[in-house]
């Protein structure tokens, strides 16, 4: 098999037969002998003080085995849970969280108590018997009124104010706006979302008492981690603590961070002696798993008329919710703010604020979207403002290939990048022009059609320690592998890195089957047990897996095949520098015929009459610390088209046109781009966490929180470009994220110049039918005559839905287009109010 | 009080005691272990413990297991050939990269099954329409729909010939 015929082929993957067949391992398929259930007493109010909890009646209940609270885990679990240091000089407040609430529960799910029966209703149903007795305290839901002096605080003895972190990065742009001819401003909302994998947390914790051990079959992105954590705080060795996680049902980050149940599952294992298992309902998952973005900013962009962007200055306000999510701080977006734009100067403010909602933390993108979003949301405002074109105003502005290594106005230095070639390739495939054209033509029609660019890059990759260290209290965010030849030349991989949808297992061994010239089926990859390979790994988030992990299983292979040529060396009586490594053989060079494949080596490796000094076996551990970050990037371009009648979007048109450095796997990077793609569209227009204004969650199932179906999506269209990253031997940046990051922008730009006729400037997420049918009014009010005719006459008169009342959503399909609720785009009810449709055509459903 | 059901699962028949409120979809997974039935929701929102009840898809956590009783199931193990060559909506899935995480796929191709039954040759506007009940969180669907057009081509030809077509990796 020819070197590299494997990088950069487009294989079918290895994980899909087992998933397919239905013979996947996710955490709720584990059972062991003697397994009693876990359910968890949550607290129903977003704040109050426990004043006593009355176990008597669960206990009594039938199968119950025991209930056990905060005093009782005291044995066990020792300490506060983990927090990224991050802004350390300037953090103003981080209130330790425990795994249990001991007197007083700051958000409503907060664990209070456990219950452990013999099956998993058992302990549902004694959990409801558990007698709590509270005392409510005021809820802090909104941000800007917590920071006001005199506001309720979210913790007992929390500081006035409520700030968690007040950190400024760039303090000075005044320069930019004093020189500049026009300033705009706006502030911009990020919705809180739910990150919401498929696949809910679940634990399985098994302790033997007698060899003093702890396992864990559970749900997560880096095992490593919660190995390390956990084990801390239970005072367990990691040799003797082991995490499984072999099978994920989707994490987006969400599975990162350490949660209560990782500390309660085992904590009980090791009091009652037996096995405890915990599944996560879907109420569990949206009310406890950590929420992404709830952020609000205040912008202001200078420019010149014409075209020139010189200045951003920006503060950040980030809802952490009631404790600083591990790492949080991640999501405070300055370093992606500049984009890819040449600005003279850029500042920013992040301000850390502690509300009674659960802690929010990465999701899928983690400050990224939210930058992309901001920018590319301003530069349309000043396109709009000095009326020029938004794809020549981007390309002005844009940093040009020739100028990379590029350091932006925050010191982080862009590696490469062709971004006109991206934006020039996404317009031809949208036909930019043309839909131009057509977009005059349906206006003078009546019909608001519209057209959005999101030209957007990516910090990715980490580490590089350097930089992650300080941040997160010395977690390096290096990378792991651990490459094994077996004498017959089969090969396994372990590392550290965790595949939970993005098919590592294929593409790992695609890396290692090129470098060591074996054949691509005798590469197995190993993943999620701490038990196997490397002894540390910092798992798979942050689009990372590739640039950091798979540079390490490079270099594992290259140590690797570096030994097996000292050896064919030996074997064939030459010179090292005289042997010639080429399509999986060695031979001396000049004679290429005799010549001794991999396998035959690793089985001399492990075999007698090896030379003095040379070490047995065929195997290679490395780590791997990237000297940079990596930045990827793209161009999207989205046609829609806005019902004025009803406020629903109908989606036209979706090009996606991105950057990775080089692929290993295409199939792969696109899948990644169309669900990434999926979730920012899905923010844009449906999405939204939704507390009532005493805390209790609202979207707390799936029939209110509205993920979108296959109705709701569009068709893509994508095609890539390549400039390889020079910061690694791959040439390779991360996609995991991208479509994220870039989709909102998109839509939402597509969106508002659909509705500028109406004199509409900016549109906040989700674009719901509600919203937008809302905003188009309340224009109009302002607006007088002109906008009544814009908004098809008589025919809003009877848009107008039942007035007065909060749930003023209009019913598409309802209004005179008799029957086409059913239609693709033309039905989608708004979040919060009836959710996608997801009709049960299926029989025997509800 | 416990209930006796007895029904076919995956062409073999099974008797069990049961609570009457075991739901079908934990009867599967604990009970018979068939765990690649999966469950990602509590009200019947997501599709993921989609499974054939005597041919029709329905959702194994909107039913009791005493309401399978006397019934014939057919659970994601059961869709590939006893020599495990895969089902060709399976084969369509792994084919056009249509799953991530996996985790919603044997409900969808549940569902897709139950689909081309009735409808061997939809439309993308019908396969959307026809997944409707079935969530994904990895995909964006785009490799979904494309999967069970292949699937429905593939089938289409299978039907004019008498063995299945094997496609290889
Ligand atoms: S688990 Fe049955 S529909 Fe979600
Ligand atoms: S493949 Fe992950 S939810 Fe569908």
């Amino acid at each position: 098999m020819a070197l590299t015929t494997m990088i950069g082929a487009r294989i079918h993957r290895r994980e899909d037969p087992r998933l397919v067949s239905g013979r996947g391992r996710y955490a709720d398929d584990f059972i062991r002998p003697q397994t009693a259930f876990m359910a968890v007493v949550r607290s129903p109010f977003a704040h109050a003080r426990i004043t006593s909890i009355d176990a008597a009646a669960a206990k009594a209940a039938p199968g119950v085995v025991a209930v056990y609270t905060a005093a009782d885990f005291e044995a066990v679990v020792a300490g506060a849970m983990p927090v990224a240091p991050a802004f350390v000089a300037e953090k103003k407040q981080a209130p330790d969280r425990y795994p249990i609430a001991k007197s007083e529960a700051c958000y409503q799910g907060e664990p209070v108590a456990v219950v452990i029966a013999e099956t998993r209703y058992q302990a549902a149903d004694a959990a409801a018997l558990v007698d709590v007795e509270w005392e409510p305290l005021p809820a802090v839901m909104d941000m800007e009124k917590a920071m006001e002096p005199g506001s309720p605080a979210a913790h007992e003895g929390a500081a006035e104010g409520n700030v968690a972190w007040d950190l400024t990065y760039n303090a000075d742009a005044e320069a930019a706006f004093a020189e500049a001819e026009v300033v705009v401003k706006q502030r911009i909302l990020q919705q809180r979302l739910a990150p919401t994998p498929m696949e809910g947390r679940g634990v399985l914790a098994e302790w033997h008492a007698t060899d003093r051990t702890m396992t864990m079959w559970m749900s997560s992105q880096n095992p490593h981690f919660i190995r390390l954590f956990v084990g801390g705080a239970m005072s367990i060795p990691e040799s003797r603590f082991r995490v499984i996680s072999p099978d994920v049902g989707g994490g987006f980050g969400s599975k990162i961070s350490p949660y209560p149940e990782d500390y309660l599952v085992p904590g009980a294992s090791k009091l009652l002696g037996r096995p405890i298992k915990w599944s996560e309902t879907r109420t569990e998952n949206l009310q406890n798993a950590t929420h992404g973005r709830g952020q609000i900013f205040d912008v202001e962009l200078a420019g010149n008329r014409d075209g020139t962007m010189l200045g951003l200055k920006l503060t950040q306000y980030l809802d952490c919710g009631a404790y600083v999510g591990t790492f949080s701080a991640f999501q405070a977006c300055a370093c992606l703010l500049p984009g890819p734009y040449n600005w003279k100067q850029v500042a920013s403010r992040t301000v850390g604020v502690l509300t009674n909602k659960v802690p929010t933390d990465p999701y899928r993108g983690a400050g990224r979207p939210e930058a992309t979003h901001l920018v590319e949301r301003m530069v349309d405002l000043f396109t709009q403002e000095i009326g020029a074109d938004p794809a020549e105003v981007r390309n002005k502005n844009f940093i040009q290939p020739d100028q990379f290594p590029f350091t932006n106005p925050f010191g982080l230095i862009y590696d490469s990048g062709n971004y006109p070639g991206t934006l020039a390739r996404a317009l031809e495939m949208a036909g930019y022009a043309d839909v131009r054209r057509e977009q005059e033509a349906a206006r003078a029609r009546g019909r608001y059609l519209g057209i959005g660019i999101s030209t957007w890059i990516e910090i990715c990759g980490f580490g590089p320690s350097a930089a992650t260290a300080p941040a997160t209290g010395g977690l390096a965010l290096t990378e792991s592998a651990h490459v094994r030849v077996f004498p017959t030349g089969s090969v396994n991989v372990y590392v550290g890195t965790h595949s939970h949808g993005q098919g590592h297992d294929t593409t790992f061994p695609q890396i290692v089957a090129d470098t060591l010239g074996v054949p691509y089926d005798m590469v197995d990859l190993h993943h999620g047990d701490t038990a196997e390979g490397p002894a540390f790994g910092y798992g798979t988030y942050g689009s990372r897996s590739l640039a950091v992990g798979g540079l390490a299983v490079l270099k594992a292979s290259q140590r690797v095949r570096d030994k097996a040529k000292k050896l064919a060396a030996h074997l064939f009586e030459a010179a090292e520098e005289d042997v010639v490594f080429d399509q999986g053989h060695f031979y001396v060079k000049g004679s290429p015929e005799n010549r001794k494949a991999m396998a035959e080596i690793a089985f001399a490796s492990y075999g007698a009459n090896l030379p003095e000094g040379h070490e047995l076996g065929l195997e290679a551990v490395a780590y791997f610390d990237p000297p940079n970050f990596v930045w990827p990037f793209g161009a999207h371009v989205c046609v829609v088209e806005v019902d004025p009648e009803t406020g629903s979007v109908d989606m036209l048109k979706y090009v996606a046109v991105d950057d990775c450095g080089n692929v290993i796997n295409p199939m792969i990077v696109e899948g990644q781009l169309h669900g990434g793609i999926a979730q920012g569209i899905a923010q844009a227009l449906f999405e939204e966490v939704v507390y009532d204004d005493d805390g209790t969650l609202k979207t707390g199932t799936l029939l209110d929180y509205a993920m979108p179906t296959a109705n709701e999506m569009p068709p893509l269209s994508l095609d890539s470009t390549v400039t390889p990253s020079p910061s690694n031997e791959l040439g390779v940046k991360g996609i995991g994220e991208a479509g994220t990051i870039a989709a909102s922008a998109a839509v939402i730009n597509a969106i508002t110049d659909a509705l500028s006729p109406l004199g509409i400037k900016h549109i906040d997420m989700p674009a719901s039918p509600d919203r937008l049918w809302k905003q188009m009014h309340e224009e109009r009010a302002y607006s007088a005559q002109g906008a009544t005719a814009d908004l098809g006459g008589g025919g809003s008169e009877q848009a107008q839905p039942q007035a007065g009342g909060t749930a003023t959503t209009p019913v598409p399909g309802g209004l005179g287009e008799g029957g086409t609720q059913e239609g693709t785009g033309g039905g989608t009810p708004p979040p919060g109010q009836a959710g996608p449709q997801q009709g049960n055509n299926q029989e025997g459903s509800r | 009080m416990k209930h006796k059901v007895s029904l076919t699962i995956n062409g073999k028949g099974r008797e069990d005691e049961v609570e009457a409120r075991l739901l079908l979809v934990h009867y599967l997974r604990d009970v018979a272990g068939l765990t690649g039935t999966h469950i990602g929701c509590d009200t019947s929102q997501c599709g993921a413990c989609t499974i054939l009840l005597d041919g029709k898809a329905v959702k194994s956590c909107t039913l009791f297991a005493v309401q399978g009783d006397g019934h014939d199931v057919k659970t994601i193990e059961g869709m590939a050939a006893s020599d495990g060559t895969l089902h060709p909506i399976q084969q369509a899935f792994w084919d056009e990269h249509g799953l991530q995480c996996g985790y919603c796929t044997p409900g969808f191709i549940m569902a897709a099954a139950y689909l081309l039954d009735r409808n061997p040759d939809p439309s993308d506007e019908e396969i959307r329409k026809g997944l409707e009940g079935n969530l994904c969180r990895c995909t964006g669907y785009v490799n979904i729909v494309k999967a069970v057009q292949s699937a429905a081509q593939t089938m289409g030809r299978d039907q004019a010939r008498p063995q299945p077509a094997a496609t290889g990796e």
